[in-house]
């Protein structure tokens, strides 16, 4: 398993605590890594060389001092880039003057097309729009079928024929105005870019259905051939976008960089599930940290503001970045998730989970036992867990209905993710209690708001 | 549909080459097929893939070497050990100062890695063999069933087709219109069904009709979701019940996977102990350079490729080939 870039950069940074200045060799030491966990996340040669190019230019050049050690100063930097490249103008939905509105969705096989399909025909009726899905691969046995199945799972009516995939879209379109559907979804067969033939055939597929929208298909697992398909299909499509998909799996997700660089066009949505509404539009930040290995603290805090109040998302955040953040802090965030919708999606943005609590089962039953040890706990205990003695931990174990090494295990994964909390770049603030302050000055700031 | 007791003289579960149905694992329309595919693909391509220019041994080849195999998905880790090692036999002056001999190493050293005996695909004397297809969501394993039992039904195999994607919608049809095309069984049940329980009466269905081969489709699965796993240890279970005898646990990669695929294969590994690998789509412009680790950190051998949609775009690995096609060659 990966180490995170958080946990190497503090092995090369922790020499560097008390001086003001970023050596050349430890800047290049520092790169390397970048280089390496770009690389390990799937993002493109081409893409990476640039990048580490243009952080190299800016550390370098960078007033390291005041209020950010070398490390965090760096990181932010990384993350800044990435914003930047994946963020750009983001992609909003406008309809056509006459409808329908139609969407072209071209991809390699098994990209999941046919599933985003029906996903998208489940996010436009939620936009109060009424698709009609148009089921324009012939190739595959069975995908008609399967995408009126999941049309009659999402809502939308499915147009097909047997006739070839041109004619199919073109009258699907014609159906859509002649049934009054205002927005047309085109699911079309996977193909790869050196099949002249197909590539032919999908651009006339789109000059026969001038689509509003046309977007590549493209996994998230998808390593460094997301260039050269999404530059071939680019070429032959002009694409608006791409949809990326399987993003529920652990695959780091670097083609959604490499993507929006090189073919700059934005990452219209992406699937994160195999349910229907497991479809968002595209937050830029959610990746950044995913690429690097950093999991996803950023949208941890983002979350946590959106469902609190003001006053709330505040504390919250600053308790986070001075490492104070409390096993009564998890107790609500955990509530405050549960609103958010099916855990799984959420936990694989906490940093620093290990692995086996990442994707081990954080279905409803398995949060329920972490929310019944905590409740068992007096607040003094929540507060500070270090005086969690033998007998309490078989008080609370009892009181929760779980065992003592449940409710130890708990605990040693909530000090990994404070550690975490606390040593995150992306989250510039108080040095944790215990370590000596070696920089110059002694005097920590906190870190601008973003 | 053709119907041919297989008969063999050994009690010990043999071995065969894969490809079942090109008449050889070197039969000629087999390797022109794949080389066929290769060539639109080195035609379509044009720089900045084939990057190697350089022919001497110098830094500069080294540096094109090392692009161009992360290019093609080997890895930073993997690459690093491959160039490593070929500086240390640079530095000794192990090796030739001819003409793309730095190159030549490379290949020669991806080839390394694999073993041409990897591809044999297992098969019991006393039937019905069992292989079981695995992997994560969209890599080709319905299709890639389809074309086996293809294949398998082309040399004169009885073969039983299990659907055991229950989740898919679809799925069934699709694998039901494979079955129809080639003349092999198809056993499904109801959508929903467990799985299980398919490739069991599947296995019942082809002992009754002396059938040699069940081939077990699964839905597909990402290796994050736990729920999905346990599912997945407790269909080869099943599989493995007597009188079935399970000879492949066969993960099917697609070639298009970045890093990713490593952690795949080692998560089905795991779960399932993987027998072999099948890497599919290599048809398009990704060069699979994920498997030399998995070959390599996981011993798991690469016994099929897939290079098309049609039933007979299926051919056995060849690490020549592939370590080739990887250094551009």
């Amino acid at each position: 398993m990966f180490e995170t870039l958080t946990d190497r950069f503090d092995d090369i940074f922790t020499r560097l605590r008390g001086r003001g200045r970023i050596s050349e060799a430890d800047l290049d030491q520092a790169l390397r890594e970048i280089r390496l966990a770009l690389l390990d996340g799937d993002v493109h040669l081409d893409v990476v060389r640039e990048l580490v190019n243009k952080i190299r230019a800016r550390a370098a050049g960078a007033d390291l001092a005041k209020s950010l050690t070398p490390a965090q100063q760096v990181l932010k930097i990384v993350g800044e880039e990435l914003t930047a490249i994946l963020g750009g103008e983001p992609l909003r939905i406008s309809y056509a003057s006459m409808p329908p509105t139609v969407v072209l969705l071209a991809g390699l096989q098994g990209s999941g097309k046919t599933s985003t399909a029906a996903k998208l025909a489940c996010w436009f009726r939620a936009q109060g729009r009424h698709p009609l899905l148009v089921a324009a691969d012939l190739q595959r046995p069975a995908a008609v079928e399967q995408l009126r199945v999941l049309g009659r799972q999402v809502g939308a009516a499915v147009f097909s024929a047997p006739t070839d995939p041109v004619d199919v879209a073109r009258r699907g379109v014609a159906e859509a105005i002649r049934v009054g559907r205002d927005v047309a979804i085109i699911d079309t067969a996977g193909r790869v870019s050196v099949d002249a033939a197909l590539m032919e055939e999908v651009r006339s597929v789109a000059r026969a259905t001038s689509p509003r929208y046309t977007f590549l298909v493209l996994d998230a697992m998808t390593g460094q051939d997301a260039v050269a398909t999404a530059v071939a299909f680019h070429e032959a499509l002009n694409l608006d976008g791409a949809i990326l998909t399987k993003l529920d799996g652990d695959a780091r997700g670097g083609a959604a960089l490499s993507f929006a660089k090189v073919v700059g066009r934005p990452i219209a949505f992406v699937s994160t599930g195999e349910r229907v509404d497991d479809f968002e539009t595209f937050r830029p930040e959610r990746i950044a940290g995913r690429i690097l290995g950093m999991g996803d603290v950023l949208s941890l805090i983002e979350r946590a503001e959106q469902t609190e109040d003001g006053d709330g998302a505040g504390r919250v955040k600053d308790r986070m970045r001075s490492g104070r953040f409390s096993l009564e802090d998890f107790y609500d965030q955990l509530q405050r998730m549960k609103r958010l919708g099916p855990l799984s999606g959420i936990v694989g943005m906490l940093p620093g989970l290990p692995k086996e609590m990442r994707n081990a089962p954080v279905d409803e039953s398995n949060v329920t036992r972490i929310e019944a040890i905590i409740e068992s706990m007096t607040p003094a205990e929540r507060d500070d867990p270090a005086i969690i003695n033998g007998s309490r931990r078989s008080r609370i174990a009892a009181g929760s209905g779980t065992k003592p090494a449940e409710v130890n295990d708990l605990l040693n994964r909530f000090r990994e993710m404070q550690k975490l909390m606390r040593s995150s770049g992306m989250m510039a603030g108080a040095r944790p209690g215990g370590r000596r302050d070696k920089r110059k000055g002694g005097r920590v700031t906190p870190a601008r708001s973003r | 549909m053709r119907v041919r007791r297989h008969r063999g003289e050994e009690t010990v579960r043999r071995a065969e080459p894969a490809g079942a149905g090109a008449p050889s694992a070197d039969g000629s329309p087999g390797r022109s097929r794949l080389a066929a595919r290769l060539d639109r693909t080195r035609q379509a391509v044009a720089p900045p893939f084939g990057r190697i220019r350089g022919e001497r041994v110098d830094e500069a080849t080294l540096d094109e070497l090392e692009e161009t195999l992360l290019l093609a998905d080997v890895g930073p880790r993997a690459t690093g050990r491959i160039l490593d090692a070929l500086r240390d036999r640079v530095g000794r002056g192990a090796l030739g100062a001819a003409p793309g001999s730095l190159v030549e190493a490379v290949r020669a050293e991806i080839e390394g890695v694999f073993s041409r005996e990897d591809r044999a695909l297992r098969i019991s004397e006393e039937p019905p063999s069992v292989w079981l297809f695995v992997g994560v969501n969209g890599v080709g394993k319905t299709t890639t069933i389809g074309k086996v039992a293809a294949q398998q039904v082309a040399r004169g195999r009885n073969v039983v087709i299990a659907a055991g994607d229950t989740f898919r919608a679809a799925a069934g049809d699709q694998l039901a219109s494979w079955a129809e095309r080639c003349g092999a069984t198809f056993v499904r049940g109801a959508d929903g069904a467990d799985p299980s329980s398919v490739i069991f009466d599947a296995v019942g269905h082809a002992v009754a009709r002396g059938a040699d081969l069940v081939l077990a489709d699964s839905a597909g699965r990402l290796h994050t979701k736990a729920n999905l796993m346990a599912e997945l240890r407790k269909v080869r279970r099943v599989a493995d019940r007597p009188p079935g005898k399970l000879c492949e646990v066969l993960l099917v990669i697609d070639a298009t996977t970045g890093q990713n695929g490593l952690v795949q294969a080692r998560e089905f590994a795991n779960a399932v102990a993987v027998t072999g690998i099948v890497l599919t789509k290599l048809d398009g412009t990704a060069k699979g350079g994920i498997v030399l680790a998995i070959r390599e950190e996981l011993g798991v051998p690469i016994k099929l490729v897939g290079i098309g949609e049609d039933a007979d775009d299926l051919v056995a690995f060849d690490p020549a080939d592939f370590a080739s096609a990887l250094v551009g060659e």
